[in-house]
């Protein structure tokens, strides 16, 4: 059982709008979850105007395109989203997929060879001159850049984040 | 015998509908209109070199030449689905639009609940329900990859669903794609056929009552509701509507696709049905070069 303070990991609890809203410990707020996306990513606020946040899970975040009242008490609602409750919160490989396109900072371009490697799960050594951490990760299709997924950079080395899963040899 | 050979007497060209049961499908892909457009994704295949043509009836499916959907780089980024080209039908003529409450009943592996949540824009609210948990992890594996984010994912039983988790009182459409004997799916899975027996089928029958009636009942006066089935035996299909419009206030409605198709069948045996029945359709695989299918509409009246 968990008390009215701690989160309940069946079910979605709406995440509070700001910290002064928060009743759960540890639940992470609206406003840092677009903020982290904002600072982090450069992803305009406005993208999540009509999206809702809820936990369910310790530290995972789904984004839901609408509103509901909760808390619910289902398998799913939404998308997985991002990763909270650990030092570096992380996005998921399917909200960068969904989302990555607005993003304009920390964003890596791969080759075609390196997109392949990457979404067969392998770690390579790549030049990139930005903050190491977590990077969306995108290749050229069709002409435009498109996302892949998630990729840890750190100590001149891109760690695939894709799980495996969702892994392909392409 | 062969099950088959009982539906001599309701289709036409009988050894050309035998000749197409016979041959193996191709692999058909939806393009996923949440993540991309279908000028996109079809650039993206030229781009590796796969071999496509579009479908005409809907110019977003693609035949795909020597390949498997999987293989593209279009699956990857959730751009692509590999789905049965007449599956794509019924989240079709469901016709759901942006802000509405969507009924999916049996909705894994999730190729027709993701193409409701994809025709409403990915705005609304998709409910996709289904009784297997095993499945129902396939269902949100494709949910995720196809960035779905207007969905909702319920585990229970369809036949006594119960809206209780949700703050609405009743959908505005349903998709009541049931289980079903599978007929029609003799050319993907040649073992299809291999359980088959008529005990088989009146049992399957009763679950897709139940889980009709109680789709109608969860979707609001004047709210639509389709019925699919991916097999010919007229026991779980128009024998089912003719139940459920017996006990149901609702009434079947006329509809167009691309597709050629035959109407429903009014008699069947020693049985005889409402003429309503007439509206739905029959896909049968010589007709369009498709599996077999079963489609109906539905216009829930009270």
């Amino acid at each position: 059982m968990s008390g009215p303070n701690e989160n309940d990991g069946s079910r979605f609890d709406r995440l509070p709008a700001t910290a002064a809203d928060r009743a759960v410990d540890g639940r992470a707020t609206r406003e840092a979850v677009v903020g982290f996306w904002t600072d982090r990513y450069g992803v305009s606020p406005a993208v999540f105007d009509e999206y809702s946040f809820w936990e369910k899970g310790a530290g995972k975040v789904w984004a839901f395109a609408g509103e509901m009242e909760g808390p619910v008490e289902i398998e799913a609602l939404g998308m997985t989203f991002l990763r909270t409750r650990q030092e570096h919160w992380k996005p998921t490989t399917d909200a960068a997929q969904r989302f990555g396109e607005h993003a304009t900072r920390n964003v890596i371009e791969l080759t075609r060879e390196e997109a392949r490697r990457f979404v067969a799960g392998e770690d390579q050594d790549i030049e990139w001159e930005g903050d190491w951490g977590y990077l969306v990760v995108a290749h050229d299709v069709a002409g435009e850049p498109e996302p892949l997924g998630v990729g840890l950079y750190l100590h001149d080395e891109l760690r695939s984040q894709i799980p495996k899963g969702r892994q392909r040899d392409l | 015998m062969d099950p088959l050979d009982r539906y001599e007497p309701i289709i036409d060209d009988f050894a050309a509908f035998r000749a197409a049961c016979e041959r193996p499908l191709g692999h058909v892909a939806r393009v996923n209109t949440i993540k991309t457009s279908v000028e996109r994704a079809k650039e993206a295949l030229d781009e590796e070199g796969v071999e496509f043509e579009s479908c005409e009836w809907q110019p977003g499916l693609v035949k795909l030449d020597g390949t498997t959907t999987g293989r593209t780089w279009g699956a990857f980024h959730g751009w692509l689905h590999g789905q049965e080209e007449v599956s794509a039908l019924p989240a079709t003529v469901c016709d759901p639009k942006p802000g509405e409450r969507v009924f999916a009943a049996c909705a894994a592996p999730g190729g027709k609940a993701t193409q409701l949540a994809a025709l409403a824009d990915d705005r609304g609210l998709v409910v996709a329900n289904d009784r297997n948990l095993g499945r129902l992890s396939a269902l949100r594996f494709n949910a995720e990859r196809l960035g779905v984010t207007s969905m909702a994912v319920t585990n229970r039983d369809a036949g006594n669903y119960s809206l209780a988790p949700f703050d609405f009182e009743a959908f505005d459409r349903a998709l009541v794609d049931v289980p079903c004997s599978c007929e029609g799916t003799i050319r993907k899975n040649p073992d299809a056929l291999d359980e088959w027996s008529r005990q088989r089928i009146e049992s399957i029958a009763g679950t897709q009552k139940s889980i009709l009636r109680r789709a109608v009942q969860a979707t609001k006066t004047g709210g639509t509701v389709v019925y699919s089935t991916c097999t010919f035996a007229p026991e779980e299909n128009e024998a089912v509507l003719d139940a459920v419009l017996e006990s149901e206030d609702c009434r079947l409605v006329e509809f167009e696709c691309g597709l050629e198709t035959r109407p429903g069948i009014t008699e069947w045996e020693d049985d005889r049905f409402d003429p309503g029945v007439e509206h739905a359709k029959r896909v049968y695989p010589h007709l369009n070069d498709t599996g077999g299918f079963f489609c109906a509409k539905l216009e829930v009246a009270g």
